[in-house]
Formats: C-alpha cells, sequence, structure tokens
C-alpha cells in the first residue's frame, strides 16, 4: 500500500468516519444548510445552534465518503464554541492548505493535520471542503444550499 | 466455467497502447468501458491520417480534398447503417452522442406532436441523458412522464409497463442495455406492446451497442442512439437512427449550414436527410474515426465478443460472491458486462481511490442514473463494466483491490 494512501486513511481518520462526532440532527436550529456533490450524489446537512456570535453546538447529518464524513466530525469538534469570524479564518486556513504547493507545516496538536492527506488527492478534495462549505452557509442563514459545482 | 480459448485476447490487447500505461507505478486495469471505452491503434491512426491524408470541409468543394473527405464520411455513414442493419443511410444522422440525439428527437418531434394530457413512457433504469430531455419536452407541451418501475435484481417489469400503455401513450422511450446495474431490457415485447397501442419507441443503445449486435429492421424500433466513444470510437460524435418517413415528418432541429437547400429571407427549404438533422459542418475526422471502430469491433465479431463478455461477467460475479460482505447490485437473468456492487460500510468513493492506487479504473457514483440509486436506497455504487480487451486476471486484480480496502477498512 502506498504511502500516500496510508496518509490519506490513516488512523485518525478511518476512526472519525467509522465513530463520527457530532453525527445527527439539531431541532430548531439556528442556522441549517445543505451541502450537495452533484458529481457523487453525496449530500450533508449542517445544524448549528448559536449563542450571539458563537457557535453553541453544530451537528451534521452525513450521506457521505470517509473523507467527508471525517471531515465533518473533525471541523465540528474543532469549532463548537468558536465564534463565527472564527470559523470563517478556519474555513480559509483549510481551504488554502488543501490547495498550497507549499508543504503544509502544522503543529502537532492541529487538527487539521489529520487531513492533509488529501492534498495528494485532487479528485477528493470537494470531498473534505463539503463539510466546511455548509457550515460557512448554516453561520451564514437559514436552509441555504451550496454545491461544490 | 468454459473459456473461451479461440478468443485473441493478446493480440486484441496488443491493439490498444493504453492498456500498457502504467498507474501510480502498477499496470493500468480497465474497467470503466461503461463510462467510455479505449481505443485501438485502428481508430487513434485513422484520425492522425485523415489529418494528414484526407481532409477537407464535406459537402461543399469541388475540389479533391473536400471529394474525398466527403466520400470517407459517407463511408462511415455506410458502416454505421451495416452495425444497427437500418434499410437506409439516410436514417442515420451523426450527432455528439446519444445525449444529443435523444435531444434531438425529444424536441424535434416531441414539439410536433405532443400535446397536453399525451404520455411518455420512461423506465427507472434510464440515464439521465433519456430523462431531462424529456422532461423539458413535457414541460413545454403538458405531456405526462409514466415510469416503468424494476424489480429487487433491477428486471424490466414487462407487465407494469404493459399497464401504463395505453391510447395516449405517444412515446416509449427506454434503454436497450441499464449502464447502472446491466440489465437487458426485453426490447421486442417493449416494441410489440407499444405497437399495439398506437406509440413510437426509441431505445438508448448507449451500453447494448458495444456488447450485442442491434438489428433496428428486425426490432421494428423507431428511433435508436448510441455513442461512439463507448464503442472504441472517438468522443464527440454518434448516430441517430429513425426511420425515414418519421424522420421526414420532423422539423429541423437545428439550423444552419448544411441542412438547407434553399435560403431566402421569405422562405428557406430545407436540404434532403439525412443532412435536414446535421446542421454546421460535423466532426469530420471523428465520423470517419468512428467508420475505423466499426470496422474492428466487427473483425473480431459480436458473437466472439458477447460470447468473451458474458464469460468476464459471470467469472466476476462468481468471485465477488465468494466474499463477505460484498452486495451485486442488478441480478438480472440476461445482463450485459456490467456490475455494480457495494461494499459493506464502505463508501465507493473511498473504494474507487484505494482501487486506483492498484492501477484499477472503476466508475464510483451514481452513474447519471440517480432514480436507480434511489431504487435501491444508495447514494452510489462501485461500477466495474467490462470491454473486449478485459482479461481473468484483470478481475483477480479487481478481488485483490477490495480485499485491500476491506482490510484497511476492518
Ligand atoms: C445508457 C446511457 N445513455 C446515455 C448515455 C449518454 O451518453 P453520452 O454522454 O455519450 O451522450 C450514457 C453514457 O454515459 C449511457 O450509459
Amino acid at each position: 500500500m502506498s504511502t500516500d494512501l496510508r496518509d490519506l486513511y490513516q488512523e485518525i481518520i478511518l476512526e472519525h468516519s467509522r465513530n463520527p462526532k457530532n453525527a445527527g440532527t439539531l431541532d430548531d436550529p439556528d442556522g441549517r444548510a445543505t451541502g450537495n456533490n452533484p458529481l457523487c450524489g453525496d449530500r450533508i446537512i449542517l445544524y448549528v445552534k448559536l449563542d450571539g456570535d458563537r457557535i453553541k453546538d453544530a451537528k451534521f447529518d452525513a450521506r457521505g465518503c470517509a473523507v467527508s464524513v471525517a471531515s465533518a466530525s473533525i471541523m465540528t469538534e474543532m469549532l463548537i464554541g468558536r465564534s463565527i469570524a472564527e470559523v470563517r479564518q478556519e474555513h480559509k486556513r483549510f481551504a488554502d492548505l488543501l490547495i498550497s504547493k507549499d508543504d503544509p507545516c502544522l503543529a502537532d496538536d492541529d487538527e487539521l493535520s489529520a487531513l492533509m492527506g488529501v492534498r495528494e488527492f485532487p479528485a477528493r478534495l470537494k470531498c473534505a471542503t463539503l463539510p466546511w462549505e455548509a457550515l460557512v452557509a448554516a453561520v451564514d442563514g437559514n436552509e441555504t444550499d451550496v454545491t461544490t459545482e | 466455467m468454459v473459456r473461451n480459448t479461440c478468443y485473441p485476447i493478446d493480440r486484441i490487447r496488443a491493439d490498444f497502447p493504453i492498456l500498457s500505461e502504467k498507474v501510480h507505478g502498477k499496470q493500468l486495469v480497465y474497467l470503466d468501458n461503461g463510462a467510455s471505452a479505449q481505443k485501438p491503434s485502428a481508430v487513434i491512426s485513422q484520425i492522425s491520417k485523415t489529418y494528414e491524408t484526407a481532409y477537407a470541409n464535406v459537402h461543399r468543394g469541388v475540389h479533391h480534398m473536400s471529394q474525398i473527405a466527403t466520400d470517407a464520411m459517407e463511408d462511415a455513414r455506410r458502416k454505421a447503417q451495416k452495425l444497427l442493419n437500418a434499410g437506409n443511410e439516410k436514417e442515420i444522422i451523426f450527432v455528439r452522442g446519444a445525449t444529443e440525439g435523444i435531444n434531438l428527437v425529444a424536441s424535434s418531434w416531441g414539439r410536433a406532436n405532443l400535446k397536453p394530457g399525451d404520455e411518455i413512457i420512461l423506465s427507472v433504469l434510464e440515464h439521465h441523458s433519456n430523462i431531462v430531455p424529456w422532461q423539458i419536452i413535457a414541460e413545454q407541451t403538458g405531456a405526462v412522464i409514466k415510469v416503468v418501475p424494476i424489480d429487487d435484481a433491477g428486471v424490466f417489469l414487462i407487465d407494469e409497463y404493459a399497464k401504463l400503455l395505453s391510447d395516449r401513450t405517444k412515446m416509449v422511450a427506454v434503454t436497450h442495455v441499464s449502464n447502472a446495474l446491466g440489465t437487458i431490457v426485453p426490447v421486442n415485447e417493449v416494441i410489440r406492446l407499444a405497437r399495439e397501442n398506437g406509440s413510437l419507441v426509441l431505445l438508448d443503445g448507449c451500453q447494448a451497442v458495444p456488447h450485442l449486435s442491434v438489428d433496428v429492421q428486425a426490432l421494428d424500433v423507431d428511433f435508436y442512439v448510441f455513442s461512439g466513444h463507448k464503442l472504441y470510437g472517438p468522443s464527440g460524435i454518434g448516430v441517430l437512427y429513425g426511420k425515414e418517413a418519421l424522420l421526414n415528418d420532423m422539423p429541423p432541429y437545428e439550423g444552419g449550414g448544411e441542412m438547407i437547400n434553399r435560403v431566402t429571407f421569405e422562405k428557406t427549404t430545407y436540404a434532403e436527410l439525412p443532412f435536414k438533422f446535421e446542421a454546421g459542418t460535423p466532426h469530420i475526422g471523428g465520423i470517419i474515426a468512428l467508420g475505423a471502430a466499426i470496422d474492428y469491433v466487427n473483425d473480431i465479431g459480436f458473437d466472439a465478443i458477447s460470447a468473451h463478455e458474458h464469460d468476464l461477467l459471470g467469472y466476476a460475479t462468481e468471485r465477488l460472491n465468494e466474499m463477505n460482505s460484498i452486495e451485486i447490485l442488478g441480478t438480472a437473468p440476461a445482463k450485459a458486462a456490467i456490475l455494480s456492487f457495494n461494499i459493506k460500510d464502505v463508501h465507493p468513493h473511498d473504494v474507487g481511490t484505494i482501487l486506483d492506487h492498484s492501477g484499477i479504473a472503476v466508475r464510483t457514483g451514481h452513474h447519471c442514473a440517480q432514480p436507480v440509486m434511489d431504487r435501491f436506497n444508495v447514494a452510489a455504487t462501485v461500477r466495474a463494466s467490462f470491454g473486449l480487451y478485459n482479461t481473468h486476471s484483470e478481475i483477480d486484480a479487481l478481488v485483490e483491490g477490495i480485499s485491500n480496502v476491506q482490510e484497511m477498512f476492518g
């Protein structure tokens, strides 16, 4: 098995995909958005509850691959309790890291490092970013749809 | 299982240069023929040969190059005519592919003939390109779409179809072979029943033409479409067959050069078939190369191709059935060489990425057939689709790849 593949499907990703954190739905969410990948038919619904400008709770309901489920799981774990401005910053940081030509140089405890294996799989980048786009859309307003296309 | 020992598989594989390419350091195992097939040297070299020795615009120059390019293009039309056993070469319309062929019929025939309350029958098995053009025309004309269901094996339910037919049915548009499941639809029966109700029939032959011999006259089908790129020819070229009388009665689809008889601002008269439906400069090089692809498959022969692929499908089905936690979707008794499956608890995308790293190309996703996915309550499947150059050892590689996936996710 190649190291690229091992990096993509490292144990932490497989673990998040088997037992995702924050999978499910929220009643009366302050924001909700659906992310669609029309190319593969995958879909993720993001629910958020806000407390002022902070994410009080977030849950996702996904029909997707290991990469997208793990990304959603890691993302929600990271961002619950953070401010909306930080959500946007982290989204941008994640998107930039994925497409940057330079090797990512992340702190050991940076949650995003587990997802850096996706960088070697251009066809799978959208799997990793879809939950993030849905989350940003959910904090922006109700019932928005985003797509990867 | 009896293996076909006289099938010249080594020679055939040597005809396809791409098959010796490596992917991620591994020998390419190409099992995505349903999406598009690879091209033999005969087709690849025909493309350069056209541009090197016999190219100009067609049907308009008095000069030599225009004449020989026109002859070569019309020669390819006769090859397509023979391939489908059409009665007349005028009935062969060159289009970009099946998608354009279906849109042409839906739009041109539909606009002229459909009225509010008229019914169009499709099936759950359809590719999106045999759904959306009909939805568009139904919306414009007030016609209504009815859908033939399938059973758990993916079999087209002919009795349910018979119940949907009535004197309101004006068009039955169904696939000959399902791209997502491989089911062969009982098209003879479909057409016979449609006739009894006075309906026309269009068959989407995309997944049939590469695998079986097709005879549009024996079928007595009204319209038949296929794409060249799935038949080992170039992309961007395909064929619409239509019965001459129907095509004559239909208004043009697109207007432009090539398709006119005489143009004035008061009145324009249209060219004869097939040119009435071939507006603009056609894909000349592609058409001629499609002719080369047709020659290529005919040289091997459809009996031999069907037998070889049947053998591959049987072997692959047997091997996958022996594995744990694999669900095959589409288990109809009559199938072409397409095998859709899912591995328990592993998403098809992840399967596709891991197989790719062993050099194995399969399709993962909804295969542009979301109603089929919905019928089986899945978002996607992994699909291995076999072609005339695939081998048993490639199926062994697939099985080994699947074991690797299961190990990784286990
Ligand atoms: C059954 C079927 N119909 C139609 C199409 C559309 O063909 P094309 O994209 O070449 O027009 C395909 C190809 O994917 C197909 O498999």
